[in-house]
């Protein structure tokens, strides 16, 4: 990582500009706005299962910092629009979200394989979730 | 005093409201040989009572007027207006308030209403006898003005009273009116030309046949009495004569000399015969004396000849009525925080600095460039709240302003491709489009992070920022070409000295103090004396203009019309008596007391009338007008020596706050003891341990002092004194073996009315149980009273 936690002082490059603008290319969101009211993560459901709160997702793309590429929490995410509902500056959290999905899939990376799941659950699970999160979560 | 006083005395029913508790016809037949005459009224206020009264007065010839009816915050004004056409002196009429204080707070206890009533008509009885006719003087006042800063406010406040037709004399001690708003290129919130809208106000100020405007100049010395102020003027030795000079610039072309320029925060030069900035006004030359080395180039190259290197500068004397100060601020010596690096990285700038930078005309023609390398800055980062909010180093007050104005220029070196970072403590932006203003900088791109700068460290050509972006609790350390630094903004040395000059007091902060910090923010602690803008804390230029209108019209209400002085002033009764010791002078509030000759001359305009400094003198030589010693002992003695009630206690009651409180618990009809006989006084510091003595050897059992809270009665400093003499009073009571319980002092707020009820039982049952103070203690009183 470019500004590995290794580093005691965080600093801003060109590499961290680049990396905000293509969030915010492919969020189409004004992440600038976002001024930390913390207002997302207490609307959120699913914070429990997160590493990174949704407010602090959005600093860490502020700031263009990769570590927000390798964080748990836009898979989390369940796009329940909650946050961007809640949201006082009008930023749609659920798209940052998006992008930042999209920026690790487009690396060829698979959230989840059909192969993870045993026959039973293939048989259980409707045919919409499957292919919904196929969408959602692979390359 | 004689016995052929006509005094006439009313009481009134109130339509039941009193007369269906007090026994009204006992009280007026017990009266009737008191006094000349004495009438019951159903309605006294009513419109056909106020013209019997009148009618009475006349029939009768009367010549005093005691009216026992509902409080005094009713009718006084009805009933002194009338009674001044009857020919009765405001002076030589006493309101009893027998309702709020008799019948609908003793419902259940008709005979001690009745009672009590009785003896509140006869204290007033006695008091009036003591009363002499007393009259408002019409203050003498001169109807110019001296405003001292000419920034935004001392411009604004001038040009008003202008307007309104008033002499004004502005004084500015630089070359140029201006102050800071003429330096900064644009202005928040809206960003339009600081310069476009201030110059035009600054040409008018030249026009103005009103103003007489004094540049280059500072107050000396200021004397006299508020309405009648003698003010010197020193006018630096200048060079120039302002009269003759065309402000064509040849001296300052041809001068050899160059200093750092004022005007642009020392970031270029200026001349030694130099105008400060192209729009300046006056606009004319100025010779820095302290610089000249007397070449003679500029008195030969001067078109007019009014060049003279020899001024010795000129001292004028000015008499105004009022004085504005609009001296505004400057900014903390940021110099002295090393963390910051300011003065010993080139890197590092005040916020001063950035807005002549920004400036077209500025020192780098608005170029935003890294003063290492002379290149275009890549990056620049805000230091906001640099010793402010602090009370360890720096100051601990909040600038206000440096949100904002950050905001601001952030945006203008956005708008280049510039990165900014910001670096804040909270963003304080509460004000009309202050918060879209932030968000509109946030949308530019600028950055934020939360966290106090601690240190500024220097790599390279550039240095970086050090601080925590607490949002992610994460170091930053960020490479820049400028920092901006936005220090506290302050109060100047010379202001301070102008305050003490003035007689007025500044706060804790250094900024002047507001004679209330919420109802009269304008007004000085010195009459005569107000302030507007930055000299009263920081602020932005929307709130100062509105300050320096406001001050404005405190001017024109303090000048304008007839001002009356209210007879209720205290003086020295016995000049013999005094022996100089200026224990008075150390006690008033308003500063009103200064000694002359030895011997206090208390000044009428100031005096609030609180009485405070009447029992601090050791000699008994001070009194107060319409509040004499005598109508006090008077009346306590009145009210007590012929009462048959069992247990008699005093309250003296605050007028304003207190009083009030009282009057409320009537209204609420709540119920406390009949023993309870209210004195009202304006502060309770006016009382003497000697009326307290009074009441006991004339049949007090208790005394209660109910006084206003310390920060809200209209006397300031005398509503804390009088706690502090209660204090020392009950032990000098025990010398007279009355014992300390005996006096009560509690601070009433308006809303406590309903604890009042709580309070008066309580005190009452107290004064029970110690029972009557005994016959001897009273005797040896009285004898020692004499
Ligand atoms: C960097 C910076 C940027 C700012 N930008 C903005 C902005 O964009 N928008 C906004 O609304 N506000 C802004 N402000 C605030 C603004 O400067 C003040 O609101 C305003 O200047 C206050 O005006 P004033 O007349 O009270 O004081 P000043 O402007 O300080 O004027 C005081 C005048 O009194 C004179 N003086 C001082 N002492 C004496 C003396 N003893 N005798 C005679 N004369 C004396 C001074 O020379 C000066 O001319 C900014 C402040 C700073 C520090
Ligand atoms: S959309 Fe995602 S981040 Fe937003 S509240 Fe729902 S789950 Fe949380
Ligand atoms: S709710 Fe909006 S403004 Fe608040 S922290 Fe979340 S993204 Fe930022
Ligand atoms: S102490 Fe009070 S009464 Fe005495 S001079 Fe001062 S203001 Fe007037
Ligand atoms: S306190 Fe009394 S004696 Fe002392 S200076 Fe004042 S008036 Fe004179």
């Amino acid at each position: 990582m470019s500004n590995g936690t290794s580093e005691l002082y965080f600093t801003f490059r060109p590499e961290n500009a680049a990396l905000k603008a293509k969030i915010e290319e492919l969020s189409g969101e004004n992440i600038d706005l976002c001024f930390q009211c913390g207002a997302c993560s207490s609307s959120c459901p699913l914070t429990s299962e997160m590493d990174l709160l949704p407010s602090t997702v959005i600093r860490y793309a502020q700031l263009g910092m990769e570590e927000v590429l390798g964080s748990k929490t836009p898979w989390i995410c369940i796009t329940c629009f909650n946050c961007e509902i809640r949201c006082p500056r009008g930023i749609d959290i659920a798209n940052v979200m998006e992008a930042i999905r999209e920026m690790v899939l487009r690396t060829k990376y698979d959230k989840f394989t059909l192969d993870e799941l045993t026959p039973e659950e293939l048989r259980e699970l409707p045919q919409i979730a499957l292919i919904s999160n196929q969408r959602k979560l692979t390359a | 005093m004689s016995e052929d006083l006509r005094i006439g005395v009313w009481v009134c029913e109130c339509g039941g409201n009193i007369s269906d508790v007090v026994e009204v016809p006992s009280v007026a037949d017990q009266l009737e040989p008191e006094v000349a005459y004495v009438h019951r009224e159903r309605y006294l206020c009513s419109s056909p009572s106020v013209e019997a009264i009148k009618a009475a007065v006349e029939e009768h010839k009367l010549d005093r007027v005691v009216l026992a009816c509902c409080t005094p915050n009713m009718h006084t004004e009805t009933f002194r207006s009338n009674l001044e056409q009857a020919g009765i002196n405001s002076a030589l009429l006493e309101i009893v308030n027998v309702r709020e204080q008799c019948s609908w707070v003793h419902k259940e206890d008709h005979e001690g209403a009745t009672l009590k009533t009785l003896d509140l008509i006869r204290g007033a009885i006695a008091r009036i006898k003591e009363s002499s006719p007393l009259e408002s003087k019409v203050m003498e006042v001169s109807p110019e003005v001296l405003v001292i800063g000419a920034g935004v406010a001392g411009i604004t406040t001038s040009l008003r009273l202008a307007e309104f037709g008033m002499k004004v004399h502005l004084v500015e001690k630089r070359p140029s009116i201006g102050g800071h708003m003429i330096q900064y290129p644009k202005v928040f919130p809206t960003l339009d030309c600081s310069q476009c809208i201030l110059t035009p106000k600054m040409a008018s100020i030249n026009q103005s046949r009103n103003i007489d405007l004094l540049t280059y100049a500072e107050i000396k010395e200021v004397s006299g009495v508020p309405g009648d102020f003698d003010v010197k003027v020193w006018l630096k030795p200048r060079g120039v004569d302002v009269e003759a000079c065309i402000g064509c610039g040849d001296c300052t072309r041809v001068c050899p000399i160059s200093v750092p320029s004022e005007f642009n925060e020392g970031l270029s030069p200026r001349k030694a015969a130099y105008i400060p900035f192209p729009q300046a006004v006056p606009s004319v030359a100025t010779i820095d004396m302290d610089h000249c080395i007397k070449c003679n180039s500029c008195v030969n190259a001067c078109p007019p000849k009014c060049i003279n290197l020899d001024d010795p500068g000129k001292e004028v004397e000015l008499n105004v009525g009022a004085i504005v100060l609009a001296t505004g601020f400057e900014l903390y010596d940021i110099g002295s925080l090393a963390q910051y690096g300011y003065g010993k990285y080139q890197n590092v700038v005040t916020s001063l600095e950035m807005e002549r930078i920004l400036d077209v005309n500025g020192p780098t023609g608005s170029m935003i460039i890294n003063p290492k390398t002379g290149e275009t800055a890549k990056s620049v980062s805000f230091v906001l709240c640099a010793g402010s909010r602090d009370t360890e180093v720096g100051k601990a007050h909040c600038s206000r302003v440096c949100c904002l104005y950050a905001l601001k220029q952030a945006q203008l070196i956005r708008d280049r491709g510039i990165d900014v970072w910001i670096h804040y403590i909270d963003i304080r932006a509460p004000g009309r489009r202050y918060e879209e203003f932030y968000a509109a900088t946030q949308d530019k791109g600028v950055m934020f992070v939360k966290g106090k700068v601690t240190e500024i460290v220097p790599e390279g050509d550039r240095v970086l920022v050090r601080g925590e972006d607490m949002m992610i609790n994460r170091m930053v350390e960020n490479p820049a070409d400028l920092v901006v630094l936005c220090p506290p903004i302050v109060t100047t040395e010379e202001t301070l000295k102008l305050a003490e000059m003035l007689r007025v007091p500044v706060d804790e902060d250094q900024f002047v103090l507001e004679r209330h910090p919420k109802l009269d923010p304008l007004a000085t602690k010195r009459d005569g004396v107000f302030a507007a803008g930055a000299v009263i804390g920081p602020k932005d230029i929307q709130s100062t203009t509105a300050e320096a209108e406001g001050a404005a019209m405190k001017v024109v209400n303090f000048l304008s019309g007839e001002r009356m002085i209210e007879p209720n002033k205290a003086y020295l009764a016995h000049s013999d008596l005094c022996d100089g010791c200026g224990e008075c002078v150390d006690v008033c509030p308003e500063n009103a007391i200064r000694l002359v000759g030895g011997k206090p001359v208390i000044n009428e305009i100031m005096c609030s009338g609180c009485g405070a400094c009447i029992p601090a003198c050791p000699q008994n030589a001070l009194d107060q007008q319409g509040l004499t010693d005598a109508q006090l002992k008077a009346q306590i003695r009145g009210l007590l020596e012929s009462s048959t009630a069992e247990v008699k206690i005093l309250a003296f009651v605050e007028r304003a706050v207190a009083y009030t409180a009282v009057d409320l618990a009537g209204l609420a009809r709540l119920s406390y003891p009949s023993s309870i006989r209210i004195i009202p006084l304006p502060s309770l510091a006016r009382l003497k341990l000697e009326h307290l003595l009074h009441a006991f050897a004339y049949g007090a059992d208790g005394i209660m002092l109910l006084e206003a809270p310390e920060h809200e009665g209209p006397y300031g400093s005398a509503h804390v004194v009088s706690e502090e003499r209660a204090d020392d009073y009950k032990w000098e009571l025990e010398d007279y073996d009355v014992d300390s319980v005996r006096l009560w002092f509690s601070r009433v707020y308006v809303p406590d009315w309903r604890k009042l009820e709580l309070v008066f039982n309580t005190f009452h049952n107290m004064i029970e149980d110690e029972g009557p103070v005994e016959d001897e203690v009273r005797e040896v009183l009285k004898e020692k009273l004499g």
